[in-house]
């Protein structure tokens, strides 16, 4: 099978006039050639990697290692940590039995799983029984599901020590969460760490850390483990930064960089929650985005999902697989490997044909402004959410030179059924706000006065193209509107 | 002599591991010390090793009831230095 996910190749390149038509890599032209074929080959099926899988493949995490040996001004240890993928103490802690029996139970019920990541509550790695208790989930899971992707996050204090025993296992992918290469910078995320039995603080804690992140990740590469880098943008603390962080990580080997947006709400009791500093808008976001994407594969369709998440991404499925409900369940996993294979196949299937189709040509004048659409979807690539049922929005941009995917948008829900929509004036108001510079949204149904609403705000509803493929959707949109004049560039006025 | 561990404990099991004479374990509603085990890291570490590693301030007290990590030692910022720290910050 041959899918490109991450990049294209060079027939598409060519068809699409060089720019990024497949929606599936998160910028311009530059990211085939950094992705070796093996990546990409080991890469097709993972939802995390690939803007095209997340529409198919799923996810899941289980939280077996609580215990921090770092603290970031991010994080609240009690909540899921909701800029990391890790879960909070109040999740359900599994034993590493408990967890396979739980990898196991999911995989049979929900076959398009297709990665277990281990991510905390605390750090995987931070000391030795955690980092047994991680290891011998993945050992008997590698044994007992090989088709299932293992994959585990760090902060990376930790990491060296733990890199030979990594290697042994059958580990996908390590994900480093790397916020600065500069102790300077470090010192306002991490007010101090753990190390050698002491607590330090301030810019030598930070220097610890960085030596330790980019020794680890110099030992995974040598190794030839993939390492995948997490970054979290902080407005003036480490936006300006972070490109330096791209250009370096990728220089020692790092696969994928994804930058995401700090969440910072007051009511999550983080410290930058408190102390009140914002998140990037979704313009900081996507122009550093871009700024890195020069120098490095770019992911831009990370939900940062709860740690313990279970399902595609930007949804959660996991009070289907409670560990009482688990016992109760009877799991032949030999048959169940059967269905999987089946269902992994039509869905490769699917994703190349979507390939196929995805290129289908804009015609418009090559000096036509890009417009932002919003999708609301609830997976398989296509068109096919109420915009009152959507959570989030996926946001396009179609310009001359293609269609491609940008970041995704969350939204209030603002309509959950007939007697449920009390609050649904303020909560349509901040889903419109959300949609900010989008100029059409793109759902299966819209009722009218969400529709009033959207218009007056100069977005432009379309529930013409529901259960279409989004790619060709927003390409036909796009074409219609530079069929009605809409693309001059004296018509800018309106997305600005 | 022994430490102890109060009400603002989030139980986020960071001290338990740690911990040279095996005296934390899990319980509700917090974490607690056996005062019979802990020997206050004596003789195997420089700090108690459980205060060390505690991200919340003023969770774990001395035998005579002092935080170890008091307000402000682990975000760095005293407290008479909050409302200029969080200035800075909300201009960013
Ligand atoms: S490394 Fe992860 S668990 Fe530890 S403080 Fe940072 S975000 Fe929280
Ligand atoms: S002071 Fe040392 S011995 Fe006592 S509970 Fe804490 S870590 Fe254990
Ligand atoms: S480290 Fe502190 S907050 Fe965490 S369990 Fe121990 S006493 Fe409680």
């Amino acid at each position: 099978m041959d899918l490109m996910v991450l990049g294209q190749n060079a027939e598409e390149e060519e068809q699409a006039g060089g720019g990024c038509s497949a929606g599936s890599c998160g910028s311009t032209d530059d990211q085939v050639d950094l992705l070796p074929e093996h990546i990409r080959e080991k890469v097709h099926n993972h939802p995390c990697y690939s803007e095209k899988a997340h529409h198919y493949f799923a996810r899941m995490h289980v939280a077996v290692a609580p215990a921090c040996n770092i603290q970031c001004h991010y994080c609240n240890r009690k909540y899921d940590c909701a800029n990391e993928s890790r879960p909070g103490v109040v999740s359900e802690l599994l034993t590493p039995e408990q967890a396979v029996k739980k990898t196991m139970a999911v995989a049979a019920n929900i076959p398009q799983m297709t990665v277990l990541g281990i991510a905390g509550p605390g750090d995987p790695l931070a000391n030795p029984e955690r980092t047994f208790h991680t290891f011998h989930t993945f050992r008997e899971l590698s044994e007992k599901a090989p088709d299932i992707k293992l994959c585990v996050s760090t902060n990376g204090l930790a990491l060296p020590a733990a890199v030979d025993e990594l290697a042994k296992h059958n580990i996908d992918h390590v994900t480093i969460t790397i916020n600065c290469v500069d102790p300077e910078v470090g010192a306002k995320i991490y007010p101090w760490i753990f190390w050698n039995n002491r607590r330090i603080r301030g810019k030598k804690a930070a220097k610890i850390l960085i030596d330790q992140q980019q020794k680890g990740l110099e030992m995974l590469v040598e190794r030839g483990i993939l390492v995948k880098v997490n970054s979290v943008l902080i407005p003036g603390v480490n936006d300006e930064h972070l490109q330096e962080v791209s250009r370096i990580v990728k220089s020692k080997g790092a696969f994928l960089h994804n930058v995401m947006p700090l969440i910072s709400e007051a009511e999550h009791g983080t410290f930058y929650g408190i102390m009140g500093q914002r998140g990037p808008t979704p313009e900081e976001l996507t122009t550093l985005q871009d700024a890195c994407s020069g120098d490095m594969n770019m992911m831009r369709h990370c939900r940062q999902c709860r740690a313990d998440a279970v399902g595609l991404l930007g949804e959660d499925r996991g009070d289907e697989f409670t560990m009482d409900k688990i016992e109760m369940m009877d799991i032949d996993y030999a048959e169940a490997m059967v269905k999987r294979a089946k269902v992994h196949e039509a869905i490769a299937k699917t994703l190349a044909a979507d390939e196929a189709a995805a290129n289908s040509d804009i015609q418009v004048a090559v000096d036509s402004r890009p417009v932002l659409m919003a999708v609301a979807t609830s997976g398989s690539g296509v068109i096919n959410q109420h915009f009152g049922h959507a959570r989030e929005f996926l946001v396009y941009e179609a310009s001359p030179a293609g269609v491609r995917f940008i970041s995704h948008r969350k939204a209030d829900q603002y309509c959950i059924g007939d007697d449920t929509c009390g609050e649904k004036e303020s909560a349509l108001t901040t889903t419109i706000r959300s949609l900010q510079g989008c100029e059409v949204v793109l759902c299966s149904k819209i009722g009218f006065e969400p529709w009033d609403e959207l218009e007056k705000a100069g977005i432009q509803p379309n529930g013409e193209h529901a259960m279409e493929a989004i790619e060709e959707a927003v390409a036909a949109v796009y074409q219609e509107m530079a069929e009605a004049g809409k693309l001059d560039s004296t018509a800018v006025a309106a997305a600005a | 002599m022994s430490l102890s561990i109060i009400e603002s404990c989030v139980n986020c099991w960071a001290c338990l591991p740690v911990c040279p004479s095996n005296a934390i374990y899990e319980a509700s509603p917090h974490f607690l010390i056996d005062a019979a085990k802990c020997t206050e890291c004596e003789g195997d570490h420089a700090t108690p090793q459980c205060a060390s590693i505690c991200p919340i301030e003023g969770a774990i007290l001395d035998h005579l009831g002092e935080a170890l990590n008091p307000p402000g030692s682990l975000t760095g910022i005293p407290p008479e230095k909050m409302d200029e720290a969080m200035a800075e910050i909300q201009a960013r």
